[in-house]
């Protein structure tokens, strides 16, 4: 069994080596001139302003967090799709109930103002 | 060819290991999450390894319930480090330890 | 799925369907009117007894087996519920004094008692981890509240949260191993297959062992019990009245029924871990308990002793002789200590200042002198959690005590006794300074947290002298159903 994975092994030795030695290469022949522009981030050839890490508003946060709670409620959607005409009218009143119970948390977070943006 | 049940375990077992010890090495509350994390998706990847040896579908309907159960932990541990970032500007869990032991 | 699928679940389906329904209901209760949502939220575990009570006796499986119900189940959800009234009505007050009214408070504690109720019927690996976060998340959310204007709560839910999620890293790899060398993750199957012969039975051990780690992160058992104490002691004090009383009786729900009606044989090769782990608890909580000066961190240690005596029950459901008198005997304790915690955590509360001082061993100087209604019922509170005679917990380790002297672990029972005459020493510690020494306590009186006091300083001293009927159920509701 082992000697099954011999390739996968061989191509990993050869992308580490191959990466590693053009590296080197680079880092032996190349020329080095910095100069301020280079070291300036690349923003599409726009002047760059301000500081690279900005402070991002806390509200950036809240909205990420539901976005991950509402978005991981597709595992359970996706699978049921797949199975709607087998479960027939059942899988419906499943799925609606389902959804129900995800819009009082949507109607809850609305309410309470976590969508508004000021 | 297959890959056997046991190299999935392997696997399994060596990311639920480091989750471990990424919980009680690190210091930062976001990267112990992230271990946490780790825990809880190597135990999927045995899930879905079992499953597939028993060609059963039990242990796949199981990894939904983790992952949901996972993202719900993940917005109530961000949404306390982003408040406790708030009220002390550092996410150190070395550092929030007004309370002793 | 089947009417009589539902049937079965109709306690949790009602306290669910009630906490998400309360939580939209909440949101047009003005700010000033917040009582209501408490009221409503007593009034949903209310109802969700009465299913409860009417099939008290019956044992029904559902959901092909994932929920279960018989004695067990019934008469944890029925201890389980009036532990959510009850933290209600000692939150109630407590919310006003701190200023952290707000509705969700009981909305959350409500998805929490679901939980718990859920994990009480939980026949299936799967139910038994949903059971646990739901009861665990919101704990995690309800230990922060006070972070606005509280840091240390805010670390506490921190500190909870982490650990907390930790240990459910275990428990899913548990099963995730369980479930690989049974091929199953119903409980009574996997009985089924472990009699019939596993062939991985090492797998089978890993999986359980790692299941116990988690769970007992959850219900605090030596050595991972250090979350605790900061736990408990940042945490709002009515927070932590439900956490000491409610987590932990999931979390021994949980485990009581995996071990004895999911792998006994498994359990009957890690008796001596269990004994350890029993023992350990015993020592380093009432031993730790002594040290302490704030009565929030006495109390959190006293709740790790406490656990260590039902922990006792573990190795000893190993005999299937034994098994009937140990749960019966863990299912009457965790009543009593929950009444008499629930006691405790009372008058903390009531002499807990608004600017969360009042919470010293010192500031219980006097209280004998002010308030000797309040000072009786807290020395009956401490007499029955070192467990003197004639009160309630006299009555709970004396079958506790009796089921491990049966099962021949007279070690384990020498360490049990020897650890009670220690508690003894801190908790009538308090009972001291109460009636020796003077001083000005300031007592909030109200009349829910009154009430509260009543009821369970009556119970204490009633389940002390009569404790037949009580006792009769929980032996009875031990013999059928869980045990093979």
């Amino acid at each position: 069994m082992p000697e099954d994975f011999l390739p996968i092994a061989v191509l990993i030795i050869l992308a580490t080596g191959l990466s590693f030695t053009i590296l080197l290469l680079g880092q032996i022949f190349g020329p080095r001139r910095p100069n301020p522009r280079k070291g300036s981030p690349y923003e599409s050839g726009m002047r760059p302003y301000g500081k690279g890490q900005r402070r991002v508003p806390i509200h950036y946060y809240l909205i990420a967090v539901l976005f991950i709670l509402f978005d991981v409620e597709i595992i359970f959607i996706l699978p049921w799709a797949v199975v709607l005409r087998d479960l027939g009218i059942f899988g419906l009143i499943e799925m609606g109930l389902f959804v129900a119970i995800l819009l009082i948390g949507f109607v809850y977070a609305w309410k309470k103002g976590a969508l508004e943006w000021d | 060819m297959t890959i056997p049940t046991n190299y999935f375990l392997a696997l399994s077992g060596v990311l639920f290991i480091l989750g471990v010890l990424g919980v009680l090495i690190r210091r930062n509350s976001i990267v112990i999450l992230m271990s946490i994390e780790l825990m809880l998706n190597s135990a999927n990847l045995a899930f879905i390894a079992f499953a597939r040896a028993f060609e059963a579908h039990t242990g796949q309907v199981l990894v939904f319930f983790v992952i949901a159960v996972g993202a719900a932990e993940v917005a109530i541990g961000l949404s306390m480090i982003v408040s406790i970032y708030r009220s002390r500007g550092n996410i150190d869990i070395d550092q929030i330890s007004q309370l002793k032991g | 799925m089947t009417t009589a699928d539902l049937n079965v679940a109709l306690p949790f389906i009602i306290v669910a369907a009630w906490a998400c329904i309360l939580l939209v209901i909440d949101l047009f209760i003005p700010a000033d009117r917040k009582g209501l949502t408490a009221l409503l939220a007593v009034a949903g575990m209310g109802f969700a007894s009465i299913p409860v009570l009417l099939r008290f006796e019956e044992s029904n499986r559902a959901f092909n087996g994932m929920i279960v119900q018989d004695g067990f189940s019934s008469f944890l959800q029925l201890l389980l519920l009036g532990v959510g009234v009850i933290s209600v009505a000692l939150a109630y007050d407590y919310l006003q004094r701190r200023k952290i009214v707000k509705g969700e408070y009981y909305t959350l504690l409500l998805f929490s008692v679901s939980g718990m109720v859920l994990m009480a019927q939980a026949g299936d690996l799967i139910i038994v981890f949903l059971a646990l976060e739901l009861l665990s998340v919101p704990l995690y959310v309800l230990s922060g509240f006070a972070a606005k204007s509280n840091p240390e709560s805010e670390e506490a839910a921190m500190k909870y949260f982490l650990l907390g999620a930790f240990a459910s890293g275990f428990i899913v790899y548990g099963i995730a191993l369980v479930y690989g060398a049974t091929g199953t993750t119903e409980i009574e199957a996997i009985h089924n297959v472990l009699i019939s012969g596993v062939s991985n039975l090492g797998l089978l051990t890993v999986g359980a062992v790692l299941i116990l780690v988690g769970l007992g992160f959850k219900v605090a058992v030596v050595p991972f019990h250090m979350w605790t104490p900061d736990v408990y002691d940042g945490a709002p004090s009515s927070v932590t009245a439900l956490m000491s009383v409610g987590a932990k009786a999931g979390g021994f729900a949980a485990l009581l029924r995996l071990f004895l009606a999911g792998f006994p044989e498994i359990a009957a090769n890690l008796a001596p871990i269990l004994v350890g782990v029993a023992a350990l608890t015993l020592i380093w909580g009432n031993i730790a308990a002594i040290a302490q000066q704030n009565i929030k961190r006495m109390m959190a240690y006293s709740s790790i002793s406490h656990a260590g005596y039902i922990f006792m029950m573990l190795p000893a459901i190993v005999d299937s002789d034994i098994a009937p008198d140990a749960i019966s005997a863990a299912l009457f304790y965790l009543f009593v200590y929950a009444v008499s915690n629930l006691g405790a955590w009372g008058v903390i509360l009531a002499l807990e200042r608004a600017d969360g001082g009042g919470l010293s061993i010192d500031d219980y100087a006097g209280l004998g002198e002010r308030n000797p209604g309040l000072a009786l019922a807290m020395a009956l509170f401490m007499l029955s959690l070192i467990g003197v005679p004639p009160t309630a917990g006299f009555i709970g380790k004396f079958f506790l005590f009796r089921v491990v002297l049966d099962a021949n672990m007279i070690g384990l029972a020498l360490v049990g006794v020897i650890t009670s005459l220690i508690s003894a020493y801190y908790y009538l510690r308090v009972v001291v300074v109460m009636y020796m020494r003077s001083g000005d306590p300031q007592v909030r009186s109200e009349r829910w947290l009154n009430a509260t006091l009543w009821l369970t300083a009556l119970g204490t001293f009633l389940l002390g002298i009569f404790p037949g009927p009580l006792l009769n159920l929980a032996s009875r509701t031990g013999l059928f159903g869980l045990v093979p």
